[in-house]
This record gives structure tokens, C-alpha cells and sequence, in this order.
């Protein structure tokens, strides 16, 4: 190892060393003045943004002795990551202070959370994977409690952590078996035993795949391991949903890829068939409850819970071209739920969440411009074009069609039919109702620049997707 | 050159206008003065758009066999999809149609229109936009964007604008052709697995096996039979007529409906015509039974939106009947018939709906009932109106002289060719188009001044008056001199049917 390996590595040595400075500000910042940390985030996610750009590497560097890999999926990931948490950053602030929330905790945790995640976009072993995803949770777990005096915030905190932590167990234990197996924690090494001794592919290593797949679908919230899901998703404070619901997904992404298509990758046959149970009910459970909900939040949970099922199947294909579809589904969708859980954010004011569905009515008459956002985000998620989310849908399904399976792909279509009921609820209350609340929304300028822009790039992206698609095969194809 | 890009020129300048109204907003008040300005501005924008259809028609090469106007640009890379649009004879009408209907539309909804007009002109301007994208498109995946997209517009105009159990009949409408649609997405991507693109042309040449002809064909049937409506998955239309507005059901009646048509024409027999084949004693027994049934169950309506909802299922019968005649007929007894009356039968049904609708309307907005026992002696207060009713409703019955005949006429003679049963069947819509349309005349205009309401109508604006005897005019003028219509559709017909009749497998 030289001096050149570090320079691979120095997005996260950059961040961590800026989220101690911003870690030591905070102490000398009061709470009317929080907005320094605020800006001292911000400008410590632009930084870390500008290293992870200039680090973008041509081929695939692995340092550390193998524990740490940088390659062009783990950039472009980080890149949409920070984006990400940056974006939730900044729909987070006014939400904050309205409330007396403001705290320097939030935006620390929210850095913490992005360190873990970037971790995990670059582990090359399972252990680096581990610790990345621990950072990443623990941050998740307090950051959902951010808010100690509000009971529900408190509750889903703790079953989130609970719940966390039983799938972490299930992770690690996977991940003993896997190394007891294969004798090694590096995924090209795990892949080159499994590839040199077909005997490999057994049971025992099965049994340790089956840990792994409870892990990763419990991180990703899908079926029937999504039990945490809607009850966070409703319970945390508005922004840190929008956190969570964001950029986690990149993550967990990056999670399945490293561990089942670089480590485990000859254990296709397998894991595609499991994946394939999972996916399958995340899509129909996922798309059916959600239609009984009343609460927003709760109702984007489960609707994120079947996003998770188009997700999986882009992965289950095993074909660059499923991963790849994979990639960018996940990629537009952080981009929806981003947006969505921002009008949510936009309409809600001291004291006051828009968080039931009929909170919505009659949003045209009171808002015109955020009901057309909102609808631009609703129709996205459902898949009708000309939004990013038709295409999303339209490369997994083509990945599955491609690999053979008509069935599923029948099926996935009329999964995105019975969604698109939920969608069009949301709709309907916003542009048939009457309006029952004539407050005028307060959110600021730039929370509203914000929420247009990222409304409107749903509708750009599918306008001229080419670019996003094209460089997702690059990565993956 | 205005001619090598103006098939975009027609599908990006209503949804830009409508794009901008949108972004300008309303002031809230429908009176107000940006109020006004939003309508001059639909108007603007969908007059320019008929104008520029008009050099469409006039640039049109009616001997040229293949696409005219075409533009290929490349859109999405890694799909091998491309913003490839052209018209042919088949769907250069249908665009007139559109851009014809739209203006007229805007004029309808003057006044009717309170509630947030720039919203209202602007989804209708987009939706005009997106259905003329459809009627170019030649791209399998682009044709699919703007057929899913005009959804959109569609589900507000009726939810928003619409009657009292809007929100049921706008989600109905919605899911029910959003269903129908997904497995024609499917069996895109099919076909684009099997040839690496997603053109349409590439499609037509690729074999298929017969049962893979066959899946597909029901794949495109249930998209295009939910849109045109067949028996029996229409029951989304009653609803969804009755409850739009009066604008939202002349669009859905004249253009919407024809999507089905043309999406026969277009990709259903070109690209399985051996699935079409097998498929086309069911697919005319589907239509004479909503000839026959459908007819019966107009007979019965009370609401005077449904009777014509329930008649245009009906007529639409036609449409799809005359094009599935095609392998009952001996090729030459002149097989081509069936088709072109299908085709002129879509124009035709188009104006007549939209004026049938727009005559409701008329009604609607001074006595806001749409049930037939609620009139009576309508002809003693609005002559003027009585007489265009009169008009129309003669041509929705096959009037001779109206457009209503010419494309039933070719069909009838087209299914006595095939079968004597088909054509009686057929026929007899003759006699049952008469007599649903003909008795709501009698109930609605004639006879004593039936209440107080009727008593105090006014007859029609010169708004409305315009309105009216525009279609009064192009349906007489269909009907009495079809030539120039059936001379736009006969190349790419008879190139159809050429292509239909090579086998694929």
C-alpha cells in the first residue's frame, strides 16, 4: 500500500474529517444561530461531493488488503448519495426550526449516516460492508428519535432499532457461515472459491445465503421482512422520512449488488429464487396495502415497499442488463420519493403535519403550482409516461422479459395497475375535493425552488432519459 | 422548410400553449380579465394548430405509398428507441379530425367553463398535443408514451369539470384503460426483444409463430378494445361520458374512441395479420353484437348523454366490423371496401358524436338536466337549435346525404359479401339507430312545451351557432361528397390489405 491508494479513499477520509470540524462548530453555535451548521453541512457535502468527482476512477482499484474497493458504481452512487442527503438537508431546515427541532444533531447524524453509506458503496468485504451499515443504522435509529418528546417518534425508533438489530444478527451470522465456507470475507475471493470448487454450492453455503438475502431484505424493507418500514416512515419527523426514504435505498442497493452479483454472483440459481419470493410479494403486498391507508407517509411506505419489488426483480435477472435496470430504477425512484415527501414538508406549517390523505384536498385551489408538482411525483411513481418512472418500470421489465420470464412480467405490469389506484387517490383529493383548509402555505422561496426543481426533473428525466440509462449500462452492463 | 418538421410543429405547439397556460395560471375569478385572456389564448393556439393541419392536407401526396413527413431522430440510445413520426392515409385524417374538434371544443367551453378556465383550456390543449403524437407516431415505445400520457389531461378534465359521481367515473375511466394498456407494453417489449428496436416498421417484417400472433393480438386487442369500446369491456364509457363535460365527452366521443381504431389498423393487422386472421370471427361477431345489443340497450336510456354514449358503441361497431370483414371477403370482389368504410366511418362518427354531445351541452347549460323527461317541446322556444338537432341526429341515424351513411353503407355492402347474416345483423341498425335517436328527438323537441324550464330557453348564441353549423356543415359535406377523404385513405388502404394478406409466420 502507497501513499497513491489513499488518495481512492479520500471521499470518506474527507468527510470524516469534515464532520468533525462541523461536530466541534456546532458547540460554539446557538440555536439561533444553527443555520451556520446548517450551511457548514452543506458545505461540507459539497466538498466531499468535489473529491468523490475528482476520484472517479477508469477501472476498479481495491485497497486496504482488499477490504475497500473504489470502481464507477461505488462513485456515481456516492455522488447520488450526497445529492441526496444534501436535498433532504435542505427541505429538513425550515421543517426544523419551524418546529423548535433545529438542532446540530440532525444534520451530524444525517453526515454520520452518509459516511456509513458511502462505506458501503465501497466495501469489498463483508466486514467493511458490516461496519458501514451499522454507521449508517445507528445514525438511522437516533435520527428517527430525534424528537424524544413526541410518543410515536419514540416508539417506531425503538422498533426500528429492535428490529435492526435482529437483522443485523441475521447479517452477521450469514456472513460467518459464508466465511466459514469459503474462508475468506473479500467478495472477488469469495467468488474465485466458489467458482474453483463447484462443491461449494451446497446446502451449508445455502444456509448462510439465506441469512444474508433475510439481511438484505430487511435493510431494503421488502416482504415480509418490512414490518419496520411503514410504522418509521410514519412515525419519524417528516425530513428524516424524507432522509430515510432517499438515499438508504442507494445504499442497500449497493449492498446487494457487492454481496449477491460480486461475491455471490455463482450462486445465481440460488439466490435468484429467493430474491424472486421476496420481490414477488413485495410487489403485491407492498401495492395492496397501500390502497387501505389514510395516512400519506404510511401509504408512500408501502408504495415504497412495491418500488422495492420492481428493484429486486431488475437484480433477480442476474443479467447486467437486470442490474443495470436495477441501478436506475432505484436512482429515479430516491428522486420521487425525495420530491414527495417534500410537498409533505411544503404544506406542513408550526404544530401542524399534512399527514392524512384528505389533508390534501382541494391542494389546486390553495396551491395550484405544488398540486401540479405533487402530481408530476404521483404520476412518476405509478408509471404512467411521459415521467421517469414509465421508463424505470420499462428497463426492469424488459430485463425480465429478456431473461424469459413472461409470467412475471405479466404480473409486474398489473401490480403497477393496482398502484396506480393509490396514486391517482392522492390525485383525486388534491383536484376533485374542495378545499377544507384555507391556510396559505408557508414554506419559503427556496424549500419551493427546491421542490419545483426536483418535480420537474422527474418530468425532464423522462423526457430525455437516454443519458441516465446509457451510463447505468456503462456501470453495469 | 415549414413541411419537414411540422408533424412536430402539430404535437408540440398545442402542448407548449397549453404548457404556458398552465404555468400563467388563473386569477380565480372566471370573469376576470386574465380569465378572458387565458381563453383567447387557447383559442389562439388551437386555431393555429387546425391551420397548420390544413397545410398538412394541402403538402398531403395521396398517391404516395409509405410515410410522408416522416422525422427519425434518435431518442433514447440504449433502447434503440427514436422520435420517429409520419402520417400516411390512414392517420392524416384522423389528425384533421383532431385539430378540426379541438377549436371547437375551446369555443364550447366559453362561458360553461367557471372554475379554473386556464386549467381547462390548458389540459385540453395538451391533450390535443399528445393524440395527434399518437396518430404520428411510428415508434412501438413512443406511440405508447403519448398513448399512456393522454390519460392524464383526460382523467382531470372529467374529475375536476365533470358531473356529480365524477371521481368514480374519472378512476373507472383511468384504470380501466390503464389496465388495458399495460399488456400492450408487454408485448412491445416482446417484439422489441425480438428485433432490437422499437420501430414499428421493424415489427410488421419480423415472423412470428402463430400462438405468439395470437398473444400478442389479444395483448393489443385488450388496449384497443377497451378504448374503442367493445362489447364487453365498454362499461367504462357510459360513465365516463356522462359524467365529463360537455367538452371532455366530445373529445373522448370524436377522437378518443378512435385511438382503438386506429390502433387496429395500425399495429394489430399489420403486425400479427395471421393472429388477426384467426381472431376475426370473434372479432365480428364482438361487433355485431354491439351493433345489435348495444343498439337495444340505447333504446332504453333516459339520460340523454348515455343514450348517445351507448350509440357510439354501437356505431364504433362498425368500425371494427368493416376492418375484420377483410379475410370473409374474396379478395376480388374488392376486399378493400370493408376497410375504407371502416376508416370514413371513424371521421364521420367523429363529427356526429362531437355535435350530438355539443347539442347536450347546448341543452345542459341552461336547464343543467341531461334526462330526456325533462324536456319536451324544445323545437317551440329554439327552432334554431331544433333544426341542427334534428340534423344531427338524422346522420347519427345513416341519413342518407349525412356522413353517417357513407362509411355504414360501405360496410353493409362489405358484410354482403361476406355473409348474408352479417349483413342482415349488420342492417339492421338501420332500423334500430333510427329508432333510439329519432324517439329522443321526438321526446326532447317535439311535442307540447313540456315545463316551465323549457319555456324559458333561449335559442342559441351566436357562439354556439357557429359552433353547430360548422359540423353541420362538414357533416353534410362528408355525406354529399366523400371523394376527397376516401381519395386521402385509398394508397395506404389498399397497402394494407396487401400486407395483411402476407402471411408472417
Amino acid at each position: 500500500m502507497n501513499y497513491m491508494d489513499l488518495i481512492s479513499a479520500a471521499p470518506e477520509m474527507t468527510l470524516l474529517v469534515l464532520i468533525c470540524a462541523v461536530l466541534v462548530a456546532d458547540l460554539f453555535v446557538d440555536n439561533e444561530h444553527r443555520v451556520y451548521t446548517f450551511w457548514l453541512s452543506i458545505f461540507a457535502l459539497i466538498i466531499t461531493a468535489g473529491v468523490i468527482y475528482a476520484t472517479v476512477p477508469d477501472g476498479r482499484i481495491v485497497l486496504f488488503y482488499g477490504s475497500y474497493v473504489s470502481d464507477p458504481l461505488s462513485q456515481i452512487l456516492k455522488l447520488a448519495i450526497v445529492l441526496f442527503v444534501g436535498v433532504s438537508f435542505f427541505y429538513a431546515r425550515d421543517y426544523l426550526r419551524v418546529n423548535d427541532l433545529h438542532k446540530g444533531e440532525f444534520y451530524l447524524l444525517g453526515l454520520f449516516g452518509l459516511l456509513g453509506m458511502m462505506i458501503m458503496t465501497s466495501a469489498n468485504s463483508l466486514l467493511t460492508m458490516y461496519l458501514g451499515l451499522e454507521t449508517l443504522a445507528l445514525s438511522l435509529y437516533a435520527l428517527v428519535a430525534i424528537d424524544r418528546n413526541n410518543v410515536t417518534a419514540a416508539e417506531s425508533a425503538m422498533k426500528y432499532f429492535v428490529l435492526g438489530a435482529i437483522a443485523s444478527g441475521c447479517l452477521l451470522y450469514g456472513i460467518s457461515w459464508v466465511y466459514g465456507m469459503t474462508g475468506s470475507l473479500q467478495f472477488h475471493e469469495i467468488a474465485a472459491a466458489i467458482a474453483a470448487d463447484p462443491s461449494l454450492n451446497n446446502l451449508p453455503l445455502w444456509f448462510g445465503l439465506a441469512f444474508l438475502i433475510v439481511g438484505i431484505a430487511f435493510k431494503f424493507g421488502a416482504v415480509p421482512f418490512h414490518m419496520w418500514l411503514p410504522d418509521v416512515y410514519q412515525g419519524a419527523r417528516t425530513p428524516v422520512t424524507l432522509y430515510l426514504a432517499s438515499a438508504p435505498k442507494l445504499a442497500a442497493l449497493a449492498l446487494t449488488l457487492r454481496i449477491l452479483v460480486d461475491g455471490l454472483g455463482g450462486l445465481h440459481e440460488t439466490w435468484s429464487s429467493m430474491i424472486m419470493v421476496v420481490a414477488v410479494l413485495s410487489l403485491v403486498v407492498g401495492n395492496l396495502v397501500a390502497i387501505a391507508q389514510t395516512n400519506i407517509k404510511r401509504m408512500l411506505g408501502y408504495s415504497t415497499i412495491g418500488h422495492v419489488g420492481f428493484i429486486l426483480l431488475g437484480i433477480f435477472c442476474g443479467t447486467g442488463e437486470g442490474d443495470a435496470s436495477a441501478l436506475f430504477y432505484t436512482l429515479t425512484y430516491v428522486v420521487a420519493a425525495a420530491g414527495a415527501f417534500g410537498v409533505i414538508i411544503v404544506m406542513s406549517r408550526r404544530g401542524y403535519e399534512a399527514e392524512n390523505l384528505t389533508d390534501f384536498n382541494g391542494l389546486n385551489a390553495r396551491s395550484p403550482w405544488v398540486a401540479l408538482m405533487m402530481m408530476f411525483l404521483m404520476f412518476s411513481m405509478a408509471g404512467v409516461p411521459p415521467f421517469v418512472g414509465f421508463f424505470g418500470k420499462l428497463n426492469v421489465i424488459s430485463a425480465v422479459l429478456a431473461s424469459g420470464y413472461t409470467g412475471l412480467a405479466v404480473l409486474m405490469v398489473l401490480a403497477s395497475v393496482v398502484g396506480a389506484f393509490y396514486y391517482l387517490k392522492v390525485i383525486w383529493y388534491m383536484y376533485f375535493e374542495p378545499a377544507e383548509d384555507q391556510a396559505v402555505l408557508q414554506a419559503s422561496t427556496d424549500t419551493r425552488v427546491l421542490l419545483s426543481l426536483n418535480s420537474l426533473s422527474v418530468l425532464a428525466l423522462g423526457i430525455v432519459p437516454g443519458w441516465l440509462m446509457a451510463l447505468c449500462i456503462e456501470i453495469l452492463g | 422548410m415549414l413541411t419537414t418538421y411540422l408533424l412536430s410543429v402539430l404535437v408540440w405547439l398545442p402542448i407548449g400553449g397549453g404548457a404556458a397556460l398552465l404555468v400563467i395560471g388563473d386569477s380565480g375569478d372566471a370573469r376576470s380579465s386574465q380569465a378572458g385572456l387565458m381563453r383567447i389564448a387557447a383559442l389562439v393556439f388551437s386555431v393555429l394548430t387546425f391551420l397548420l393541419s390544413v397545410v398538412l392536407y394541402a403538402a398531403f401526396d395521396n398517391a404516395a405509398t409509405g410515410m410522408q413527413f416522416v422525422e427519425r431522430v434518435s431518442w433514447v440510445d440504449s433502447l434503440k428507441v427514436f422520435y420517429y413520426l409520419g402520417v400516411d392515409g390512414l392517420s392524416a385524417p384522423l389528425i384533421l379530425l383532431t385539430t378540426f374538434i379541438t377549436p371547437l371544443v375551446v369555443i364550447a367551453g366559453w362561458d360553461s367553463i367557471k372554475t379554473r378556465p386556464a386549467q381547462y383550456f390548458a389540459a385540453f390543449l395538451i391533450l390535443e398535443g399528445l393524440m395527434i403524437g399518437v396518430f404520428s407516431a411510428l415508434d412501438g415505445l413512443l406511440f405508447y408514451v403519448f398513448w399512456e400520457a393522454m390519460l392524464i389531461p383526460m382523467f382531470l378534465i372529467i374529475g375536476v369539470w365533470g358531473g356529480e359521481r365524477r371521481v368514480y367515473a374519472t378512476l373507472k375511466f383511468f384504470l380501466y384503460t390503464f389496465l388495458g394498456s399495460v399488456l400492450m407494453l408487454v408485448a412491445f417489449i416482446y417484439l422489441y426483444l425480438q428485433t432490437g428496436s422499437f420501430d414499428l416498421f421493424g415489427f410488421m417484417n419480423v415472423p412470428l409463430s402463430l400462438p405468439v400472433q395470437q398473444v400478442i393480438f389479444i395483448a393489443f386487442l385488450l388496449a384497443f378494445a377497451v378504448k374503442v369500446p367493445m362489447w364487453p369491456v365498454h362499461t367504462w364509457l357510459p360513465d365516463a361520458h356522462v359524467e365529463a363535460p360537455t367538452g371532455g365527452s366530445v373529445i373522448l366521443a370524436a377522437i378518443m374512441l378512435k385511438m382503438g381504431g386506429y390502433g387496429f389498423v395500425r399495429l394489430s393487422l399489420p403486425i400479427v395479420p395471421d393472429g388477426s386472421a384467426y381472431f376475426s370471427g370473434m372479432m365480428i361477431a364482438l361487433s355485431l353484437i354491439a351493433v345489435v345489443y348495444i343498439g337495444f340497450v340505447a333504446l332504453m336510456q333516459k339520460d340523454m348523454k348515455k343514450l348517445i354514449a351507448y350509440s357510439s358503441i354501437a356505431h364504433m361497431g362498425f368500425v371494427t366490423l368493416g376492418m375484420f370483414l377483410l379475410w370473409h371477403i374474396a379478395a376480388e370482389t374488392g376486399a378493400g371496401l370493408g376497410m375504407t368504410g371502416a376508416m370514413v366511418q371513424m371521421i364521420s362518427h367523429g363529427l356526429i358524436s362531437g355535435a350530438m354531445f355539443l347539442c347536450v351541452g347546448v341543452l345542459y347549460d341552461r336547464v343543467h338536466s341531461r334526462q330526456i323527461a325533462d324536456y319536451g317541446g324544445v323545437a317551440n322556444t329554439m327552432p334554431v337549435f331544433a333544426a341542427f338537432m334534428v340534423l344531427f341526429s338524422m346522420a347519427n341515424a345513416g341519413l342518407p346525404g349525412t356522413s353517417g351513411f357513407v362509411g355504414e353503407f360501405m360496410v353493409i355492402i362489405a358484410s354482403f359479401k361476406a355473409n348474408f347474416w352479417f349483413a342482415f345483423l349488420a342492417a339492421s341498425t338501420l332500423v334500430l339507430g333510427a329508432a333510439y335517436t329519432l324517439w329522443m328527438v321526438k321526446r326532447v323537441i317535439y311535442g307540447e312545451v313540456a315545463n316551465d324550464n323549457v319555456a324559458k330557453l333561449q335559442d342559441l348564441n351566436s357562439r354556439e351557432f357557429v359552433v353547430l353549423a360548422v359540423l353541420a356543415i362538414s357533416v353534410l359535406l362528408v355525406g354529399l361528397w366523400p371523394a376527397p377523404l376516401v381519395d386521402m385513405m385509398n394508397t395506404s388502404v389498399e397497402l394494407l390489405i396487401e400486407q395483411v394478406a402476407q402471411p408472417k409466420l
